[in-house]
């Protein structure tokens, strides 16, 4: 067993495996980012629709609850087979690295726009009145006041999710989309060992989390310690 | 005409009734100060005429005109002639002391950058502060933050300046300077209402005592009556505790 | 758009569907107790433990939080039997699934270590309660308090991780409504379906914890 494991070895970081990888590891990467950063700015606007004032607006601030509140309840591999069905339905010809990013990008802005919603209900609410009273507009008010505020309190948790994003995009794979996992698959079938190539796989994975784990803890850390002088 | 025309002014939070039947002029260049117990409506007051509490009855008129509460462009109207300073400063944390005192100049009223930064820096100088343009609130006293707070109010160029209880945060070593920064507005004519429970200071500044319980208001006058002759029994109470101290 | 959402086929599988359901449960609270006690080992050595011990344990929760809970199972189930240890995918699921729970588990049990205060001890002390009734009534409801929230959370993210074990085709919900699609063609409409069934199973898990909660934990946060 080691013997074949130390046999492999050498072929697996080839040129070629070693350039798949990489691609794939690119891909994960480039779909968690593109998808994320997108559900952030959608979050951010379900969180300004679901608090806008005013009786005219409860249709869409119950739209925007619902959506929240239905998201947070699906998992990730059944969105992902609705956006995968739903987008051939409509669009026979959309890529599966769309789809895939599609469906990243709704289930983060459920949770995305929660995170900003905790960070914007951080701020006191003399703030705004303080603004109001200053005749400031609603997204005056956001813009100068809230959001500089909110942020200490938004981007370490999104730090968090932003790892949880990541390793959820493994279940990609399974609709064929030729990220980390896919390709772990795929050198399994070329018939390098399993123990091989999902280890060499879970590492990459580890190489594009922990980073981030240790970058949102470090300014959580920071930013509380700011707060306390 | 009176500056501000506050008749029969009504408001309450839910159920719980918290004005009634409140009316006051104020005219230009006077200075009214508001005292009563705690929880007797005060702010509740100031709140409602600069649109943050809405009322449920009576009438505002500042300068002849007609406050409309149910309509936004009518509150921001309004609000582009008087100004709130709250007890708890309120000052913006995220901007430095320059920024707190222009942002609203420059990003609501569209100023000229230039210019409302040179209006601010005369501002700061006169509370105090013109050695702390760059400072943020969290480093800087109650009392520095309370005359920032001022200054930002008088950068919006108010025709009326409204005070709630300025000094009850702070030490008692920092309350003069804030008092005096307000003892200077007044000789300069601003028009302004004073919530405050500094009692002898209310009574050197004023030339009006207005004195409320439970949402009205009990008694009014010149200092000297109210403080030395009050007429009803609340008002002598009041005086009696508030003034022993 | 030219498809015709056709339900009734989707509803006739309703009954296997909420058989299934009944899977992912169990999946997801044998993870959860698990994970559960995993996790108070992994705070006890983490709290507790000297250097080794508790460095162990904290290699054991980085590792695990920082890669993806399919790729430990791929590692179970098609990595194992190269070392000779062939597991039914039932149970790489539910082992991989488990020792995920317990690398958050052993955080958040932690967090609620550290959440007991030496003044709280001290003040049960003068009441003159010995050790055990301390830790009967003060220690433990205060930590019990403080990881609540945090543990029915880590319940509902556990009923919506086990639809992983469709990939290993284990027939829970997720893996049922992808054995039916196969059959049957309407994909859309089985998938609509059994996310309704995830939305109403975790509303209900969702207002059980939050009840069990309010009553023998006094916890008022709002859950999930
Ligand atoms: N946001 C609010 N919601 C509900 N009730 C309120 C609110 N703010 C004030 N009240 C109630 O309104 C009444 C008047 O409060 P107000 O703050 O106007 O009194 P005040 O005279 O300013 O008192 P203080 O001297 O303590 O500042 C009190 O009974 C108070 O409990
Ligand atoms: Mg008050």
């Amino acid at each position: 067993m080691l013997e074949r494991m130390a046999n492999e070895i050498p072929r697996l970081f080839e040129y070629y495996s070693a350039i798949f990888l990489l691609k794939a590891m690119g891909t994960t990467l480039l779909m968690t980012l593109v998808g994320v950063g997108l559900g952030f700015l959608l979050g951010f606007v379900i969180v300004y629709l679901r608090q806008t004032p005013g009786l005219f607006w409860v249709p869409v601030r119950i739209v925007a609850i619902t959506y929240v509140e239905i998201f947070r309840r699906i998992p990730f591999l059944v969105i992902l087979y609705l956006v995968l069905f739903f987008i051939q339905a409509i669009s026979p010809n959309a890529s599966l690295f769309t789809i895939a990013t599609i469906g990243i990008c709704m289930m983060a802005i459920a949770y995305t726009s929660e995170i900003i919603r905790a960070g914007f209900e951080s701020v006191p609410r003399q703030q705004i009145e303080a603004a109001s009273a200053m005749n400031f507009s609603r997204w005056k008010t956001l813009i100068n006041v809230i959001a500089p505020q909110s942020w200490p309190v938004i981007v370490p948790p999104a730090f968090a999710y932003m790892v949880s994003f990541i390793k959820d995009t493994a279940l990609v794979s399974q609709i064929g989309v030729v990220e980390l996992t896919f390709a772990g698959k795929v050198m399994n079938n070329r018939g390098y060992s399993a123990l091989l190539v999902y280890g060499t796989i879970l590492i990459l994975y580890f190489l594009l989390s922990y980073p981030l784990t240790r970058l949102g803890g470090y300014l959580e850390k920071r930013f509380a310690s700011s707060k306390d002088n | 005409m009176h500056h501000l025309k506050i008749t029969n002014l009504s408001s309450a939070y839910g159920k719980n009734v918290v004005l009634t039947d409140v009316s006051l002029t104020v005219d230009k260049g006077q200075v009214i100060s508001l005292v009563g117990p705690s929880g007797s409506g005060k702010s509740t007051l100031l709140r409602v005429l600069v649109g943050l509490t809405p009322p449920t009855g009576g009438t505002v008129e500042i300068q002849g005109e007609l406050i409309n509460y149910n309509s936004k462009s009518s509150i921001k109207l309004s609000r582009d002639r008087m100004a709130i300073v709250f007890q708890q400063y309120n000052l913006f944390q995220n901007m430095d002391v320059m920024g707190n005192v222009t942002i609203a100049p420059i990003k609501i009223k569209k100023r000229d950058r230039k210019e409302v930064e040179a209006e601010a820096e005369d501002l700061l100088e006169r509370v105090g502060l013109a050695d702390k343009l760059t400072a943020y609130p969290d480093q800087l006293s109650g009392g520095q933050q309370q005359r920032v707070a001022i200054a930002r109010a008088l950068a919006l160029q108010p025709d009326l300046l409204l005070l709630d209880e300025v000094t009850s945060a702070l030490d008692p070593e920092l309350v003069t300077e804030v008092l005096d920064t307000i003892r200077r507005l007044a000789s300069d004519g601003m028009t302004m209402i004073i919530v405050s429970h500094e009692m002898g200071f209310v009574r050197e500044i004023s030339d009006q005592v207005v004195m409320m319980d439970e949402g009205r208001i009990i008694e009014r006058g010149l200092p000297a009556e109210i403080f030395d002759k009050p007429t009803t029994d609340r008002a002598r109470e009041f005086f009696g505790k508030i003034l022993r101290h | 758009m030219n498809y015709t959402f056709q339900f009734g086929v989707a509803l006739e599988s309703l009954p296997a569907l909420l058989r299934a359901g009944i899977l992912t449960v169990e999946l997801s609270f044998f993870a959860f107790w698990g994970g559960a006690l995993i996790g108070l080992a992994g705070a006890a050595a983490k709290t507790f433990g000297g250097p080794v011990v508790s460095r162990l344990a904290q290699a054991y929760v980085v590792f695990f939080t920082n890669t993806p809970a399919l790729l430990q199972i791929y590692l179970l189930y098609y990595g194992l039997p190269e070392v000779g240890i062939i597991l039914p995918s039932f149970t790489c699921v539910l082992l991989g699934l488990t020792l995920n729970a317990g690398a958050y588990l052993t955080e958040i049990q932690r967090a609620g270590f550290l959440s007991v205060r030496l003044t709280e001890i001290e003040a049960a002390e003068t009441l003159g309660m010995s050790l055990w009734q301390q830790i009967r009534f003060v220690i433990v409801p205060h930590i019990a308090k403080t990881i609540y929230p945090p543990l029915a959370n880590m319940f509902l993210i556990l009923v919506l991780g086990s639809s992983m074990a469709a990939v290993f085709s284990v027939d829970e919900l997720t893996g049922t409504a992808i054995n039916i699609s196969t059959e049957t063609y309407r994909w859309l409409e089985m998938f609509t379906l059994v996310a309704g069934v995830y939305i109403i199973l975790t509303f209900v898990a969702s207002i059980m914890l939050a009840v069990v909660g309010r009553k023998f934990f006094r916890v008022k946060a709002r859950m999930f």
